[in-house]
C-alpha cells in the first residue's frame, strides 16, 4: 500500500488497523487514494488460479494486470520426451474441459506430417465427438457465468446435463474427463451398441435445456443490467491481441476454422457460426447459447450422415514421423488451438508448440477491465472464456 | 386487547421468561429458516440438499453448530482485536431484541410497546454497525469493501422500509405492534374485510425489496458478493463468530418476515375478521398461523435467491433513490388522503 501513498495535496500516514489515521490535508478538494487491490490467485471470481493485480479508485479499476503462471507444468517440454501415443494422454489436460478437441489437434498434425489419410467414419466420430466435448465446454460457462453474477441455480442445471452427456461419451472413450479416445490413425475403437441412441436422445434433451437456460438467465432483467454494455470488445483491438472463438465471435467476426480451414468432415456439414453484434458480455453470453445450438445441429448432421467401415488404420508398432514441421489449426470450444510439430524422424518431436485460445483471450483483458467497475471485472472475467490450465499449459 | 402471557408477578420471573423466550425464538426461528432455505433451495435447483442428518437432514444445522463451536477462534494479526471480537455479537444483539416485540399470537409477545414498529425498525438499523466493525476491523481489503457497501446499502434502504411501514401506522393509527394486528382485524375495504396487504400492495412491495436489501439477501447481497469480495465483512471470521453472523442473517429473515406478517398480513388472524378461540387453543393456533406466514415469505426471499443474480452497487443505489423512495413517499401521501377522505 506504502507505494501508492504520495498523493499531491494531501498526506495520510495510515496507523495499524483501529487506529486512527492522522489526515493533513493541505487543500480543500476531496483526495481519494488508489487501493492496490490482489484478486487471486486464489479468489472465487477468476475459477483457477488467475492472479490479477489491480489499482482501484473506489470500486473503479484504474490499472489492471494479469499475472499468469501459477499453473506452468511445462506441457510443451514434456511432449519432446513423449513418444506420440502418450502425447495424446498428454495434451488433454491443458484445457480440461476441451479435451477431445486438444487431442484431436495433435492427432491431426501427427497425420498430416507422416500424410495419413484417416478412415471417413473415424473422421466423422472426431466431428462428433468434437461437438459434444465443445457443448460440454459451454455448459461449464453458463454454469460459471451465472455463478459469478450471483444467480446460483444455472451451475446445477448445467452440470446435471454435463453429468448426462459425459456419461454416454464415458460408454465409448472410457473417460469422462480426459477422453484419450483420438489415435494417430483413427480413433480408439469404434462406438459402442447405443452410443447412437443415446446421442440422438441427449441431443433431444439439450435443445429443450438450452431453452430453459435462455428463460433462466436471458428472461431476466437484473441479468440484462448486469451484462448489457459491459466489458464490450472492439472487432479491430480483438483481432490485434488474437482474441478467437466465442469471444471474437461475440464481436461480430465470424472467423472459425470449421469454415475457413476445414478439418475432418467439416467441409461436408453445414457450419454456422453464430455471431453477435457489440462484443459485450451479454453477447459473448448468447454466443455461447446459439453455439451450443450450432453444435446439436452439427451432431444431428453426423447423426444421419455416419457412414460404416473402419475407425483405424494399420499403425506400426512405433510411430515415427518424418522429418518436417506442420502447423495445424482447430476450432477448440474456447478459440483456435494451433499445433506446431517439428519433427527429426524420431517417436518423439523435437519441439511442439501449442497456441492455446485462453492465452489470446486473457492478454487482451486489461483492455476491458480498465475503467470498468469491480463488480463489472466479475461480468467480464466470467465471459471472456478462459481455463488458467489453458493459459499457462 | 389481550395482555402479554408474560405479564406475570414477581417480576424477575416475568424478566426471565421472557429473556429465555426470546433467545429461543431466535435460534428456532433462525433454524427453521435456515433448514427452510437448504431444502427449498435444494429442491429447486435439482438436488435434494442435506439428506444424512437425521430424518431428511433436519439436524444438518444443529450439526453445523456444533461443527462451528469446534472450530479454531482465528483473530488476524493485523485485527483490531476487541472490534473484531464484538462484531458478531453486535450483527446478533438487535435480532433478539427486536423479537422482545413482535407478536407471534394473541397474548405472545414479551413486551407491547407504544412505538412498537419504531423500536423494530430502529434497533433492525444497529445490525448495519456490527457489519461495519467487521469490516473496518480485520485488517482486510476485501472485509473493508464489504463493509462499506453494507454501510451504503443500510442508508439507502432504511427509507422504503420506514416509509412503507410509515403508511400502515397512518392507516392503522397505532404504533403498537398488537395494536396493528387489532386494527388491521376490524379492516373493511369497501365492506369486505380485507388485509392490509391488498390496499397497501405498493407499501408490501417496498418493504419486502427493501427487507431483502436489509438482510443483505440477493439479489441485493453485494456486501457479501462470494465472487468479487470472497465473503465480504465476514471473510476473515472462522468458528462460532461466523455462525453469529449466518445466525443474524437467518433470524434477520424470521424477524422482517414477521414484522411484515404484522403490518401487511393481518398477523396472528387467519384473515380480518376471522376470529379465534379464547385461550390457549387460541394461543397456539394464532402461533400456527404467523408462522405459517412467516415461513411462506422467507420461502419467497429462498425462491429469489434461487433465480435472480446480483446487481451492481451503482444500480442498487439508483433504484433506492430514483425508484423506491419516491414510491414510498407518494404511498404514504396517498395513504393519507384516502384515510382523510374515507
Amino acid at each position: 500500500m506504502s507505494e501508492t501513498l504520495p498523493q499531491e495535496g494531501g498526506v495520510m500516514l495510515p496507523g495499524g488497523p483501529g487506529e486512527a489515521m492522522s489526515v493533513e490535508i493541505r487543500d480543500r478538494s476531496l483526495v481519494t487514494q488508489e487501493m492496490n487491490l490482489n484478486i487471486g490467485p486464489q479468489h472465487p471470481a477468476t475459477h483457477g488460479v488467475l492472479r490479477v493485480v489491480i489499482d482501484l479508485d473506489g470500486e473503479v479499476i484504474v490499472r489492471a494486470r494479469p499475472v499468469i503462471g501459477y499453473m506452468h507444468r511445462g506441457f510443451e517440454k514434456l511432449a519432446e520426451v513423449r513418444d506420440y501415443r502418450q502425447i495424446i494422454a498428454l495434451v488433454n489436460r491443458h484445457d480440461w474441459i476441451s479435451a477431445f478437441c486438444n487431442e484431436l489437434g495433435v492427432a491431426l498434425a501427427v497425420e498430416r506430417l507422416m500424410e495419413l489419410e484417416v478412415p471417413t467414419r473415424a473422421q466423422w466420430i472426431r466431428v462428433l465427438m468434437g461437438e459434444w466435448n465443445r457443448i460440454l465446454n459451454h455448459l461449464m460457462f453458463i454454469g460459471s457465468f451465472g455463478l459469478e453474477l450471483g444467480a446460483i441455480t444455472p451451475v446445477f442445471f448445467s452440470f446435471r446435463e454435463r453429468e448426462d452427456i459425459q456419461a454416454f461419451l464415458e460408454s465409448a472413450t472410457g473417460g469422462r474427463l480426459h477422453f484419450t479416445y483420438c489415435r494417430v490413425g483413427g480413433l480408439k475403437e469404434d462406438l459402442p451398441r447405443g452410443f447412437l441412441d443415446a446421442s440422438r436422445q441427449m441431443a433431444q434433451t439439450m435443445r429443450s435445456r438450452n431453452d430453459e437456460y435462455r428463460q433462466l438467465l436471458l428472461g431476466n432483467e437484473i441479468f440484462h443490467a448486469r451484462t448489457k454494455g459491459v466489458g464490450a470488445l472492439a472487432p479491430d483491438v480483438a483481432i490485434d491481441y488474437g482474441v478467437t472463438g466465442p469471444t471474437l465471435h461475440a464481436t461480430g467476426v465470424a472467423e472459425d476454422t470449421r469454415l475457413t480451414e476445414p478439418y475432418c468432415v467439416y467441409d461436408q456439414l453445414d457450419v454456422s457460426v453464430p455471431v453477435g453484434t457489440n462484443g459485450d458480455s451479454y453477447d459473448r453470453f448468447v454466443v455461447l447459447l446459439d453455439r451450443i445450438d450450432a453444435s446439436l445441429d452439427l451432431i444431428e448432421q453426423v447423426h444421419e450422415g455416419l457412414p460404416g467401415g473402419p475407425v483405424n488404420l494399420k499403425m506400426p508398432k512405433t510411430v515415427k514421423a518424418p522429418k518436417g514441421a506442420v502447423y495445424v489449426r482447430t476450432e477448440n470450444p474456447l478459440g483456435q488451438g494451433g499445433y506446431y510439430l517439428v519433427s527429426d524422424g524420431g517417436k518423439t518431436p523435437w519441439r511442439m508448440r501449442m497456441r492455446t485460445p485462453s492465452f489470446s483471450n486473457i492478454q487482451m483483458v486489461p483492455e476491458l477491465l480498465e475503467g470498468s467497475l469491480l463488480s463489472d471485472m466479475i461480468a467480464i472475467l466470467g465471459s471472456v472464456y478462459f481455463v488458467v490450465g489453458d493459459v499457462d499449459r | 386487547m389481550a395482555t402479554s402471557v408474560f405479564a406475570l408477578e414477581p417480576l424477575w420471573l416475568a424478566l426471565l421468561l421472557q429473556a429465555l423466550a426470546a433467545v429461543l425464538l431466535f435460534l428456532i426461528g433462525a433454524l427453521v429458516v435456515g433448514y427452510l432455505e437448504h431444502k427449498v433451495l435444494a429442491h429447486m435447483q435439482d438436488r435434494l440438499g442435506p439428506m444424512e442428518a437425521i430424518w431428511h437432514g433436519i439436524g444438518q444445522l444443529p450439526a453445523d453448530g456444533l461443527k462451528f463451536l469446534q472450530k479454531e477462534d482465528i483473530i488476524p494479526t493485523a485485527a483490531d482485536r476487541w472490534v473484531f471480537a464484538l462484531a458478531p455479537a453486535v450483527a446478533v444483539v438487535p435480532g433478539v431484541v427486536i423479537i422482545a416485540v413482535l407478536p407471534f399470537g394473541p397474548g405472545l409477545w414479551l413486551t407491547d410497546l407504544d412505538a412498537g414498529i419504531f423500536f423494530a425498525l430502529a434497533a433492525s438499523g444497529v445490525t448495519v454497525l456490527g457489519t461495519l466493525m467487521a469490516g473496518w476491523s480485520s485488517a482486510n481489503k476485501f472485509s473493508l469493501m464489504g463493509g462499506l457497501r453494507g454501510a451504503a446499502q443500510l442508508i439507502s434502504y432504511e427509507l422504503p422500509l420506514v416509509l412503507a411501514a410509515a403508511a400502515i401506522v397512518i392507516q392503522a393509527g397505532t404504533l403498537s405492534l398488537p395494536g396493528i394486528v387489532e386494527a388491521q382485524h376490524g379492516f373493511t375495504l369497501f365492506g369486505v374485510p380485507m388485509i392490509y396487504g391488498v390496499p397497501h400492495i405498493i407499501g408490501l412491495g417496498l418493504f419486502f425489496v427493501a427487507a431483502l436489501a436489509e438482510l443483505s439477501r440477493p439479489p441485493f447481497d453485494m456486501p457479501i458478493a462470494d465472487s468479487e469480495l470472497i465473503a465480504g465483512h465476514m471473510t476473515e471470521y472462522t468458528g462460532m463468530r461466523y455462525a453469529f453472523f449466518m445466525l443474524s442473517e437467518y433470524a434477520g429473515m424470521v424477524i422482517l418476515s414477521a414484522l411484515a406478517t404484522v403490518l401487511f398480513l393481518g398477523g396472528w388472524y387467519p384473515w380480518p375478521g376471522v376470529g379465534l378461540p379464547e385461550g390457549a387453543a387460541g394461543m397456539v393456533l394464532g402461533f400456527v398461523i404467523t408462522f405459517a406466514k412467516i415461513l411462506v415469505l422467507s420461502a419467497i426471499m429462498v425462491w429469489l435467491r434461487a433465480t435472480f443474480p446480483r446487481m451492481r452497487e451503482d444500480q442498487l443505489q439508483r433504484l433506492s433513490w430514483s425508484v423506491l423512495i419516491p414510491l414510498g413517499l407518494l404511498n404514504v401521501v396517498l395513504v393519507a388522503t384516502a384515510k382523510v377522505w374515507f
